[in-house]
């Protein structure tokens, strides 16, 4: 179809409060079976500008397996145990923490800083939020990231996860305020951020 | 501090919407440190002036040449529980890379053909207005977004939902979860057949009522197209009172939202029918025509 045909996207709305009984399926934060050989906890806690933990946000991520292949298996809804779909979604409990059970994600290029694309849904949010999760390991790919690296060192930091003991990845998200972490527009329209 | 008691909002018992959980069941609970004048209870009036003061801004703006807005404003203050959750940094742009540019892949083994209605899930009718929705999924450029999930989920003919904290004393409908979901055809579309969701009062500030509508969660062909938002219905008399809806401050935007009464989806003597198409965002990756055949990876990989 020609390029001359450009419609204009449809709003988003909350998610609201009531999503509960729709979206969470069964697995649904199980990328694969925990406990299962590389797998690890990506786990965080959701905050608002008040520092408090929003209990009614769910997030969804997306990301290659460990090798970086981006994969394109079916199978994300009614999970088999064993095919790997890269897709995991996850609703934070009363204390705002959400948990995924998944793999480190492999660079998808050599050399290229691995991540795991995130969307964040909320009551009270009117649009979901786009951001990323980086490794938190080699300096050097994170330095060379075009994303990290157009950002300020402080800001910087909110995109990058902590590695836990037991070798999983703990990575808060922080709606507003100190340390709001960094949502990003792939548009570069602007539209629907803050306004005033 | 729940957030709402901080903001000073509305707080009757037995209400919808507000899941803080240390919010107090009665008025009479609320702490006593909370400046009186912020105790008032806001009305509809105080938050269709806030909303009217919003758009008039709005109006001025795009009369002195702004361009329209096309998405909601995530800073929407009449909405109260967004005050404390939207960002306050602009977005930072950034160009979609690797995983972006893909979205997982959804199949027939995913979703059951049956899920797409909502009037068969139990052993009886539900009770209410039996409707058709339909529509179809399109990219920016018109392209048909093929083989993707939608998902639905809504209010009962009563407005009620049937999570456990919807506590709005109207009836739950033993025959309705409110809870589907469909793959989209190679053409893009999808269909569901359901009831019509009843308006139903929330807690934002007093006298508060959405209008009926049915939330929707949809995927595109690439990760930065997913949304979430919800579809209307037209002639709602409630729409100008809703700091949810008008979060939408331009008009054109806001009719997006709203469905279209369609007489030929309509079937004799069962079901009225409503038409609504969605637009994802734009693409960024270099598409293939046999993309538009669905996800590949479908169970006949």
């Amino acid at each position: 179809m020609s390029n001359s045909t450009k419609l204009v996207p449809t709003p988003g709305q909350t998610v609201g409060p009531f999503y509960g009984y729709a979206l969470p399926y069964e697995k649904d934060r199980e990328l694969l079976a925990p406990g299962s050989a590389g797998s690890i906890r990506l786990q965080g806690t959701v905050y608002d500008g008040a520092g408090h933990p929003i209990p009614d946000a769910i997030l969804e991520i997306w990301q290659p397996d460990a090798e970086g292949n981006i994969v394109h298996r079916t199978g994300s809804l009614v999970r088999d145990g064993y095919t790997f779909t890269g897709f995991g979604r996850s609703s934070v409990g009363n204390s705002g923490v959400y948990t995924f059970t998944t793999v480190n994600p492999g660079p998808t290029e050599p050399g290229a800083a691995p991540f795991i694309s995130v969307v964040i849904f909320a009551r009270g949010l009117m649009n979901r939020l786009f951001t990323r999760v980086y490794l938190p390991e080699n300096e050097e790919a994170l330095a060379k990231d075009p994303l990290l690296s157009s950002l300020d060192p402080e800001r910087r930091r909110t995109l990058i996860a902590r590695r836990d003991a037991d070798g999983g990845l703990t990575w808060d998200i922080r709606l507003q305020g100190e340390g709001e972490t960094v949502f990003l527009d792939f548009e570069g329209t602007g539209t629907g951020g803050a306004t005033k | 501090m729940p957030e709402d008691v901080n903001l000073a909002t509305y707080n009757a018992d037995a209400l919808t919407e507000d899941l803080s959980d240390a919010v107090p069941a009665t008025p009479a609970a609320a702490p006593t440190d909370v400046p009186a004048a912020a105790q008032r209870v806001e009305t509809q009036q105080d938050l269709s002036a806030e909303i009217k003061a919003l758009g008039d801004a709005y109006a001025n703006v795009l009369k002195d040449g702004a361009a329209p807005e096309t998405q909601p404003r995530l800073d929407f203050a009449p909405y109260r529980s967004s005050i404390l959750r939207h960002p306050t940094k602009s977005l930072h742009h950034a160009d979609p890379e690797t995983i972006e540019l893909y979205s997982p892949a959804f199949g027939h083994q995913d979703v059951h053909a049956l899920e797409s209605d909502l009037t068969i899930q139990h052993n009886g009718e539900p009770q209410g207005e039996r409707i058709i929705v339909a529509g179809r999924v399109l990219d920016g450029d018109g392209r048909p977004v093929a083989g993707q999930l939608v998902e639905i989920w809504q209010a009962n003919s009563s407005g009620r939902y049937i999570h456990k904290r919807d506590q709005h004393p109207a009836p739950l409908d033993p025959n309705f979860t409110g809870v589907g979901r469909c793959i989209t055809g190679p053409d893009g579309s999808y269909r569901f057949t359901t009831i019509k969701p009843g308006a139903y009062p929330w807690k934002n500030h007093l006298n508060a009522w959405r209008p009926a509508h049915i939330h929707f969660s949809l995927f595109g062909q690439e990760f930065t197209q997913r949304i979430v938002t919800q579809m209307y219905f037209p002639g709602d008399q409630l729409f100008p009172l809703d700091p949810i809806y008008q979060s939408i401050v331009d008009q054109d935007a806001r009719d997006r939202l709203v469905a279209n009464y369609d007489h030929d989806l309509t079937q004799p003597e069962w079901a009225l029918g409503y038409n609504w198409d969605i637009v994802l965002t734009g693409s960024k990756r270099t598409w293939t025509e046999n993309e538009a055949l669905g996800a590949e990876g479908d169970d006949h990989e």
